[in-house]
């Protein structure tokens, strides 16, 4: 009852990235028009959707913003030709990688033209709508659920590694264009790939910020993240082959890894 | 007289937007006059463009800022041309400034005085579909954004003068009279479109329902009358049945419309149509045309498109009435289908596809300017120089010449602004003015101190946001040593308070918090600049287009939202620092590539502006394609006009010409290129420094393995023909068959080549001429004679020249008999047809020359489209321009076109590389990227998704191999920096720190 109630009257906490070009300017058509619509948006403007990096988006919601709008121009009216398809592969990645904690639904990717304040209006009101359907984010307010606040912190690092930025990078070309050996990689190919992948980085990066607080053996880090101590292994020496993890010690038959 | 640097340019739509930002580029004075209170012209008005569906004003808007707020143009609106004297080189025209009854220095386009108006108008814009104040802007993206009163509706009731904060508003303001001394004038007063008489057979005025094209655009349009959703006026239903009808008022013979075809409107339809479908599922188009003319870029697969995905239908029909069903109010149509059949249909909505006509003022302005009109009363042009009119100094751009559409309006305005150059160069630099600032107060390492102005806007701020509040809660922030409060922050005063502050609290970082940084940043990061700051040291904050505005009903939580943006903003602004552009050298000679018609005009254009130029050509002999062409379809004597061309470009000293030759390599960027040719008998290697390179390598014309080409000596091409002709070798024959489209159209070449209908009428009436008695049938798939073409086609009918439609899916085959041919053809009605004939002709179609095309575009990283022309940084807004700076493109290389246009290209391409050629130095935008080399891996990643090739890999002495940003060629995206592995490249203005920062300051 009390959480229903809360729904009712809590106002979110939202925040929006906009393109310069398009949706900015229409934002700003709403605003001359005077589209009504709800104020829990706060808008940071970047010159390009291409330029929201994963980071900011997880960045966000680590500090408790409720959800977070990605806006950009429509397809094929890009203002740098066509950095909203950067934006399109940053953003899947993103929603995959929450999609594990359940936040994947308080992001969202929207096209909005110049000459679109009365949709800007309804497309935000819809968002606000829906974020308060869902209710605060379990990271807001004084009390954050540690847990999810833990996991969420590793897939911001997870999104900013080496290798998620490589794929993420590289998609495009291989998929749309061609790769070094002159083939075109299936969309649907890659994309096992990078669900692939994507799981991987995940489990690794709560590894680290599980080791980080102390060392651990394998089977603790199983029960600690709920994983298959099978898993659990093949991980953290893919780790260590990164010089991310060593071992410390042995106690009795039992390794124990430690972050470096 | 002497040469004045400066110009005049009539009309301020894209046309003319464009023509004055070529020029102010360049070195000179611009005094850009419209007519009406606002530019933006036509395009403003559309809803979306063809064939890319770009929104219109997402395109449209930076470029009119601009305009708006060029240091070198003087814009001046609602304005009269009264009187024109003079000569080339130095005119006199005397301007009549209308009254606004609002002072436009004073007016800040807050536009309460529009919403407190009592008095309701018809909305011209939105093409009376709305209601409108009599005080008012145009469109409530205008630019400029000054309100103007009406006084045919304004009632005189004082209220606007009343809420007027800024006190804008003088009854008694009266009309001005100017005398404005130039150079040389560029006319570009656009079209009036056509519209039904009154008593017409379309029912238009009558039947609600029945709207034309230009409204049908406004009722599409996201910020138009209906907000985008596709209603009919008689009752707000959605008209699922929507038909369309083509050449409303063109190729009319009737005498109601105009006997020319208005070029453009096959292509708005199919546009119309498909974005209706698209923001109605429900919505079936059907589209009654004659012919469909699609000849322009990629057009074709626009209109395959439209057939395929989004299920437009087309009737080949010309529809003469429409009757109203008077119960349900749809329209009853009348038509004949392509097997004979007579059919009628109830539609629920009918859309005219109105024609272009000349402006309603065009005889007025040429009397004034004193030029002549060509019989449609257009302007009249040269044959062969599609800008230049019948009076010297004086030059005509987009549809006050002939119908056409964006790109080619841009690309004349252009081709014009190329034309003074050739005139005023001498005057380049004269009457332009430069501000001289204080040197830049040294700030790096000191302790942010930011000074915060919060508008009011009158009351449109301050009537919803708790304006004191906010400047109170701003005072708290970290970092902020003061925070003040205005009625308009963007006023003339404020400024002077501004920079006073400044200095008073030495401020290091200022935010103003008001209303969008789209049109308002610039200034304020004048006026810092002029108090001694560096400009990028500045930040705003939009509390009003989204916030005061958008919550109106809700102010205690406006307010609070207003306290969030200041704070993310002067979070944002603790962490941003001082930006230098940087400044690169421009060496003032241009390589053209190509030395055809288009090579050759660019060279020369540039030669006569004294810049040397370098002029490849990898033929033995200069020339190219129209070596091979006699006259224009117009009748404009293109072996003179070669033979003229080659003779000037070989005596001319600026030019260095290198036959037989090839570009080795291209290396550099803008303003800086470093070339190789190869070149001559002996192969000979010569190298030179340029600052910008124009392709016009040309194009080819497709040898057909079809229709018995090469084995049957009866069978030839339009070419051979013309030849033949010329020579007067075809006057024994007595039949002569032609087959259009043969290459073109097809899988494999899916695009228009659009001058073969050209070409074949233009044989055809040759041949006529020699000899009236011989038969010619054409047989095509449509004749796409455009524009005023449309004249020779009708003269060829009334030749006894037979046209006759084949059937696309089963082309015309061709039986050899005796010496004669025996030519079979399937007509749409699947009627067989026989033809004897002693000569076949085949248009055969204009095809790229795909290797070549291919080493040169990776050479320049400029990209080719899929039928291998290269592909210009925007088919509408930038047509010759490449994505990479200082790159030009023009004729045939492209995509196929006639000379005049070819020309026009040359000549716009010349005056988009004078932008640069005429700077002894270009400054870099600088909000670009930037890498930290420690951190860089040298991976490359950067390098490929950079649309700009602004990135290279670098062997530094220090970290190896790591990406380079070259800042000439940077647009500060931040595609890189996202993707980077590495977190090796941020972007200086949007860093992550400060984004971080600003995050941070939403929670």
């Amino acid at each position: 009852m009390r959480m229903e109630e809360n729904r009712v009257s809590f106002e979110p906490k939202l925040l929006g990235f906009l393109c310069n070009w398009c949706s900015y300017a229409g934002a700003d058509l709403a605003g001359v028009s005077r589209i009504q619509y709800p104020p829990n948006m706060r808008v940071i403007r970047v010159m390009c959707s291409g330029r929201v990096d994963p980071e900011f988006v997880i960045q966000a919601l680590e500090l408790g913003i409720d959800g977070v709008y990605v806006m950009g121009c429509h397809i094929g009216d890009c203002h740098y030709l066509d950095g909203n398809y950067e934006a399109i592969r940053k953003f899947d990645m993103t929603k995959k990688f929450l999609s594990f904690v359940g936040l994947d639904n308080r992001i969202r990717l929207d096209w909005v033209s110049a000459s679109e304040g009365v949709r800007f209006g309804e497309v935000v009101s819809k968002f606000v709508e829906d974020i308060k359907a869902l209710g605060p984010s379990p990271l807001s307010g004084d009390t954050p659920d540690q847990e999810l606040l833990e996991k969420v912190k590793a897939i911001r690092e997870a999104v900013s590694s080496n290798r998620m930025r490589a794929l993420v990078g590289r998609q495009r070309k291989i998929t749309e264009e061609e790769n070094v050996y002159g083939e075109k990689v299936p969309e649907e190919e890659f994309d096992v790939l990078m669900d692939q992948a994507i799981k991987e980085e995940y489990d690794r990066h709560r590894i680290l910020l599980a080791l980080e607080k102390d060392s651990k053996s394998v089977k603790d880090l199983g029960i600690e993240l709920n994983l298959d101590p099978s898993i659990v292994l093949e991980h953290t020496l893919t780790l260590k082959s990164r010089s991310q993890v060593d071992f410390q010690k042995i106690i009795g038959n039992t390794p124990i890894f430690m972050r470096i | 007289m002497e040469k004045v640097g400066a110009v005049m340019v009539i009309g301020a739509g894209i046309g003319g937007s464009q023509a004055s930002l070529d020029l102010a580029d360049s070195g000179y004075k611009v005094y850009l006059i419209e007519s009406s209170t606002s530019i933006g012209g036509v395009m403003a008005q559309l809803d979306k463009t063809f064939p890319t569906n770009d929104c219109a004003m997402c395109i449209v808007s930076p470029k009119l800022v601009e305009t708006g707020r060029h240091q070198n143009i003087d814009l001046s609106i609602n304005c009269k041309i009264l009187d024109v004297s003079g000569e080339a080189g130095n005119f006199n025209i005397k301007v009549l400034k209308k009254t606004l009854y609002i002072n436009p220095e004073k007016c800040t386009g807050c536009g309460v005085c529009g919403q407190e108006c009592p008095v309701e108008a018809i909305d011209i814009f939105n093409e009376g579909l709305a209601k409108y104040a009599a005080t008012s802007v145009k469109y409530p993206q205008a630019v400029p954004l000054v309100y103007a009163i009406n006084k045919d509706y304004c009632i005189g009731c004082g209220i606007c003068q009343g809420v007027c904060k800024a006190k804008a508003v003088e009854y008694d303001r009266e009309d001005e009279e100017v005398d404005i001394n130039v150079g040389a004038i560029i006319l570009a007063p656009g079209f009036d479109e056509y519209i039904p008489p009154e008593a017409n057979l379309y029912g238009y005025g009558k039947y609600k329902n029945v709207v034309t094209s230009i409204e049908f655009e406004r009722i599409l349009s996201a910020s138009g009358p209906y907000a985008g959703r596709v209603l009919r006026p008689s009752d707000g239903d959605i008209p699922e049945k929507l038909a369309f009808l083509q050449c409303i008022g063109s190729r009319d013979y009737t005498g109601n419309g105009q006997p020319y075809c208005s070029s453009v409107c096959c292509m708005y339809t199919a546009k119309e149509a498909v974005i209706a479908h698209e923001h109605m599922h429900q919505i079936k188009p059907t589209i009654f045309s004659m012919d469909v003319r699609a000849y322009g870029k990629d057009f074709d697969k626009y209109i395959i498109r439209a057939q395929e995905e989004y299920g437009v239908q087309y009737i080949r029909s010309r529809i003469s009435s429409i009757k109203e069903v008077p119960e349900t109010k749809d329209l009853r149509i009348k038509y004949e289908t392509e097997d004979g059949k007579v059919m009628e249909e109830d539609f629920n909505m009918v859309v005219l596809a109105v024609g272009l006509n000349p402006p309603n003022d065009n005889v007025f302005l040429a009397e004034k300017f004193g030029i002549e009109l060509n019989e449609f009363g257009f302007a009249k042009t040269d044959k062969f120089n599609p800008v230049q009119t019948s009076r010297s100094g004086i030059y005509a751009c987009g549809a006050f010449s002939s119908p056409k559409d964006i790109p080619d309006t841009v690309t004349q305005a252009s081709a014009a602004a190329g034309c003074v150059n050739q005139l005023l160069y001498e005057k380049r630099g004269t009457l332009i003015t430069e501000k001289t600032l204080p040197p830049e107060i040294y700030v790096n390492g000191q302790p942010p101190r930011i000074g915060v102005f919060i508008c009011h806007c009158g009351i449109n701020i301050g009537g919803y946001v708790d304006v004191p509040d906010v400047t109170k809660y701003a005072t708290t922030l970290p970092n902020v040593v003061m925070a003040d409060r205005n009625l308009y922050t963007c006023s003339a005063d404020t400024q002077t308070i501004i920079k006073d502050k400044v200095k008073e609290f030495h401020l290091n970082r200022v935010i103003v918090a008001s209303c969008t940084p789209r049109t308002h940043e610039p200034l304020f990061q004048e006026t810092i600049r002029e108090a001694g700051l560096n400009r990028y040291l500045f930040q705003m904050a939009n509390i009003r287009d989204q916030c005061s505005w958008v919550h109106m009903n809700e102010p205690e939580k406006a307010t609070e939202k207003a306290k969030d943006l200041v704070r993310m903003a002067v979070n944002k602004a603790r962490e941003i620092e001082p930006i230098e552009r940087i400044k690169l050298p421009v060496t003032p000679k241009a390589l053209v590539v190509g030395g055809g018609i288009s090579g050759m005009v660019a060279a020369l254009n540039f030669a006569s502006q004294e810049f040397e130029t370098f002029l490849v050509e990898k033929q033995e002999e200069l020339g190219g394609f129209a070596r091979h062409i006699y006259h224009t379809l117009e009748g404009g004597d293109v072996q003179e006009f070669l033979t003229d061309l080659i003779k000037k470009v070989q005596s001319n000293k600026f030019i260095h010409a290198y036959t037989d030759a090839e570009i080795e390599n291209i290396d550099g960027y803008i303003g800086n290129f470093k070339s190789s040719v190869i070149h001559g008998k002996k192969k000979e290697r010569t190298e030179f420094e340029h600052g910008v390179v124009i392709v016009a390598t040309g194009a080819k014309e497709y040898h057909p393995k079809e229709y018995l080409y090469g084995n049957n000596g009866n069978v030839i091409l339009q070419s051979e023909f013309e030849e033949m002709l010329n020579n007067d070798k075809a006057t024994n024959k007595k039949s002569v068959v032609m087959i259009q489209c043969v290459g073109s159209r097809n899988d494999e070449h899916p695009y228009c080549s659009k001058m073969c209908c050209a070409e074949a009428i233009k044989n055809a009436l040759l041949a006529k001429e020699k000899n009236p008695d011989l038969e010619i049938t054409v047989l095509f798939r449509d004749i796409r004679t455009y524009g005023f073409k449309e004249k020779y086609y009708r003269e060829a009918r009334e030749k006894g020249v037979i046209f006759l439609q084949y059937d696309e899916d089963n082309p015309p085959e061709v039986i050899p008999e005796d010496s004669r041919l025996r030519i079979e053809v399937s007509t749409p009605r699947k009627e067989k047809i026989y033809i004897n004939s002693d000569l076949l002709v085949l248009s055969a179609g204009i095809y790229a020359n795909r290797e070549e095309n291919e080493d040169l575009a990776k050479m320049l990283k400029v990209p080719l489209n899929d039928d291998n022309f290269f592909l210009e940084a925007h088919v509408k807004l930038r047509p010759v321009d490449f994505a990479t700076e200082g790159v030009f493109v023009a004729g045939l290389a492209h995509c196929p076109k006639t000379i005049e246009d070819s020309i026009a290209q040359a000549n716009a391409a010349v005056s988009r590389a004078c932008t640069i050629l005429s700077k002894d130095e270009i400054e870099a935008e600088g909000k670009t990227a930037m890498v930290i080399p420690e951190r860089c891996t040298g991976c490359g990643m950067c390098v490929e998704n950079c649309a700009y090739s602004a990135i290279e890999l670098i062997d530094d002495r220090r970290f190896g191999r790591v990406a380079q940003i070259n800042q000439a060629l940077c647009k500060g995206c931040g595609a890189c920096s996202g993707n980077c592995r590495c977190a090796a490249i941020d972007v200086l203005g949007f860093s992550g720190e400060q984004i971080f920062a600003m995050i941070t300051g939403r929670c």
